[in-house]
């Protein structure tokens, strides 16, 4: 009886050894390849401001977007998209977004009392905040979406499962499934342009410098200054992930 | 027959052997930890190459200064200098190597996205010379009185 | 529009006030059946583990038999979520390159891992019978015996000891898989809801009692779904038994109301965990009052009122625990008891994950989901009521191939 007891325990002990094994050998690196992490400090993070006092909310930002990174243009989805927030009076909020924007806001809200006197009305772009935490890449189960050394957050599209637990994610519901790659979507700072050194399509097509994209580690860049010495807020900082993008004129009902 | 008990673990053994001999073949080589850490730099390396290689579609007014210079300068002198020729004219892609003419959007949608009339008293946007779509010559094209590259009202 | 788009989850989204543009109900109803399924599962098998683990003698039967149905359950688990993926070929690459920071990472090791333990445990269980098998079926001729006599060749793996010693080693081998078993399915599921607690940005979800709610729920429903078929297979076998003498009728009634009155002893010690918990959850959220209880109550006790409170709690939870509790219980009665049951967890598990995404991240909307119940493309199949309905008839199909070779009923007194 002894002797199978400790047959016993040989099978659970070499079990339990061999359940741990496959997780050992997945998640421990080469020296080299840690070495190679930690060295590449790059001198770049990317950056966004966006001044909502001088959006008026005309949607070339959002039209640009979706051409240049070929998100199909009638599709309700959209990486960028502009928010318009109207307060009347009578203390209500009503706030819209009518295809992201696309087309600019062209009437007004539509369950807006026309006789309402608007005490404030603005208009609030959104897009992802290449957070510096992103809750989307920590959920990713198979390393699909990842944040590059120079801060933004992209998606392999040839690794992606699309599974949606980077979209259930985010806090700030930038990212989609695209409509016809069928993987998981979202704003990239227009990564293919900012590495050649032009600025995003947003902020090329934007007439009224609402949105601008600079280089945080470079203290002589304008976004940077801007962000060091004015008053400046993120959305949603209750969650953590510490969102890059930065606003001026935030106001207590934007969401 | 020494002992019957750790067959079942040899099955999973070879199991495990072949999902990583499976897993040597299907991950990309350049798989790993690229970035700060495990957390947020996991991934293939070449995803980010892919990204840097997708084709830019917008290319700034410069890029149409180059052959247009006499709309481009009519448009530098005006208010509406303010806007890229693309958000009208449409994104260039490779319109100057391949010159086909560019779809010029002339519709009042357009004029309409900055120029409907909304009654912000804090916004930027009521400020803009703006009318009412329904009261300003519903039918007409806005370019037949208005000149677009360079208005004066 | 020219072509025609399909944006995942514009189809079954209506939405109400603000939402953000990119939000839909993404996680629909296959994400519903999943932690269902894997809950089922756990349940089962921790069942099982009653009588091998801690040998409550009384539920012996029905250890046998609900082992071999989490067995029948187990692939039925993964099938939700290979319906969900945008990308099923890409099914695997969990297991290729896990990335361990997510909750879904590991779900292809612990699902893997829990499947070895089943399968090793069910071979113990039946090796002996294999062997049997083996020797009955050699001489015999035709070709379908042949067929049969290879296979449960394979599936002795080679081991044909069947001498007193070596099967007393299949017994303790039983008791120590069933041992680590426990934990392993617990894992399992409380990690389902872990998947769903650990979401930072859904007010609804993030919850670190989420774990323990999900295993709770997942136990009783486990139970619930081994006692219904166990009913439902017995009384198959009264029916027949009873054309032939009434005396065996009486005799498998007479085990059968023994066996249903015992095990549903430990199915209420579980409901009434689960139930402590959830509310514990609810009267916290609404006592701290944080910044999303706003629209969590107009969500809980507006919009979902009818599917939480009515069907959930009440009809799910509050009637089958009085129809188990009142003295002298009838198969009839468990019956009911029992399909209600079923139906509380689901609707527990709608509410969920449905009910986390009936709200707008901004706060300041709602979402409404429509199942699609005709089919009009793939994506409504896989993701509309047929989907469902396929993965909740499976493990019955799997469960009655599986009894062919493994047969789970006979009784053994």
């Amino acid at each position: 009886m002894s002797c199978s007891r400790r047959n016993f325990l040989k099978t659970a002990l070499s079990g339990s050894i061999a359940a741990s094994l496959p997780l050992t050998m997945f998640r421990f690196l080469s020296p080299a390849q840690v070495q190679a992490a930690t060295e590449s400090k790059s001198d770049t993070r990317w950056g966004f401001l966006v001044d909502t006092t001088k959006c008026v909310g005309c949607g070339f930002c959002v039209k640009a977007c979706k051409l240049e990174n070929e998100v199909p243009y009638d599709a309700p989805v959209t990486r960028t998209w502009v928010e318009r927030y109207v307060v009347t009076k009578d203390g209500k909020t009503h706030i819209d977004s009518p295809k992201g924007g696309r087309d600019g806001f062209v009437a007004r809200h539509e369950d807006e009392d026309p006789n309402a006197e608007i005490t404030k009305a603005f208009f609030v772009p959104k897009l992802c905040n290449q957070c510096e935490n992103p809750a989307c890449v920590q959920v990713c189960p198979v390393g699909a979406t990842f944040q590059t050394g120079d801060g933004v957050v992209l998606v392999d599209r040839t690794w992606c499962i699309g599974c949606g637990y980077c979209v259930m994610a985010c806090p700030y519901g930038v990212r989609f499934f695209h409509p016809e790659h069928k993987v998981a979507e979202k704003c990239t700072f227009c990564y293919h342009r900012i590495s050649k050194g032009m600025k995003t399509a947003c902020v090329q097509a934007c007439p009224f410098g609402a949105r601008e994209i600079g280089n945080l580690k470079d203290p002589n860049d304008p976004v940077t200054k801007t962000i060091m010495t004015e008053r400046v807020a993120v959305l949603k900082d209750e969650y953590g992930t510490k969102p890059q993008v930065f606003y001026i004129g935030l106001d207590t009902n934007v969401r | 027959m020494k002992n019957h008990v750790l067959r079942p673990l040899w099955v999973v053994i070879a199991l495990i052997v072949t999902v990583l001999l499976v897993r040597k073949v299907m991950v990309p080589a350049d798989f790993g930890v690229h970035g700060r850490n495990f957390t947020y730099g996991f991934h293939r390396l070449g995803a980010i190459d892919d990204w840097k290689a997708f084709p830019v579609k917008y290319r700034g007014r410069e890029v149409c200064a180059e052959c247009h210079e006499d709309k481009t300068a009519e448009n530098a002198s005006g208010k509406h200098r303010i806007i890229q020729c693309e958000n009208c004219h449409g994104p260039v892609m490779n319109h100057p190597e391949n010159p086909e003419a560019l779809p010029i959007d002339r519709s009042r949608a357009l004029c309409l996205r900055c120029h409907t009339s909304l009654p912000y008293p804090t916004s930027k946007r009521g400020n803009l010379p703006a009318i009412d779509p329904n009261d300003h010559n519903p039918d007409a094209v806005c370019s037949e009185c208005h000149n677009p590259h360079n208005p004066d009202l | 529009m020219t072509e025609q788009l399909f944006v995942h989850g514009a189809e079954w989204t209506v939405k109400e006030l603000f939402c953000y543009p990119n939000e839909f109900i993404y996680w629909s109803i296959q994400i519903v059946m999943y932690p269902y399924m894997t809950g089922l599962v756990a349940g089962a098998f921790v069942l099982s583990s009653l009588y091998h683990v801690f040998g409550q003698n009384d539920i012996k039967d029905m250890a046998r038999f609900s082992l071999v149905f989490s067995l029948a359950l187990l692939p039925v688990a993964t099938m939700p979520l290979l319906m969900h993926l945008q990308q099923p070929l890409r099914a695997m690459e969990p297991l290729f390159t896990p990335h361990f920071t997510s909750a879904i990472a590991a779900f292809g090791i612990v699902f893997s891992t829990y499947a070895f333990i089943v399968l090793s445990e069910i071979w113990f269980v039946y090796r002996k019978y294999f062997v049997e098998q083996v020797a009955a079926l050699k001489d015999q001729a035709g070709i379908g015996n042949a067929i049969k006599c290879r296979l449960y060749r394979i599936l002795t793996i080679g081991a044909y000891d069947i001498s007193d010693e070596a099967v007393a080693k299949d017994h303790r081998a039983v008791k120590i898989l069933a041992g680590i078993g426990i934990p392993v399915a617990c894992f399992l599921h409380g990690y389902a809801g872990f998947i769903f607690g650990s979401v930072k940005a859904n007010a609804l979800w993030m919850s670190p009692l989420m774990p323990v709610i999900f295993i709770m729920s997942a136990v009783v429903s486990g139970i619930a779904l081994c006692m219904l078929t166990y009913i439902i297979i017995m009384e198959w076998q009264k029916f027949w038994a009873g054309r032939k003498s009434s005396a065996t009728a009486e005799q498998i009634a007479g085990a059968e109301i023994d066996m249903i009155t015992k095990t549903s002893k430990y199915l209420l010690g579980f409901l009434i965990a689960a139930i402590t918990l959830e509310l514990l959850d609810l009267i916290f959220r609404g006592y701290t009052a944080m910044k999303s209880w706003d629209i969590l109550r107009s969500v809980m006790y507006g919009k979902d009122f009818l599917n939480i409170f009515v069907l959930q709690y009440g009809l799910g939870n509050l009637v089958p625990f009085i129809l188990l509790l009142m003295p002298r219980l009838t198969i009839r009665r468990a019956f009911v008891a029992l399909c209600l049951v079923l139906f509380g967890v689901f609707m527990m598990r709608w509410n969920v994950v449905i009910g986390g995404q009936a709200f707008s991240l901004s706060f300041a909307g709602y979402m409404h989901y429509h199942l699609p119940i005709i089919p009009h493309n793939l994506e409504t199949y896989k993701e509309g009521l047929f989907g469902a309905l396929t993965v909740a008839a499976t493990p019955f199909v799997l469960f009655w191939a599986i009894n062919k070779v493994v047969p789970s009923l006979k009784s053994t007194n």
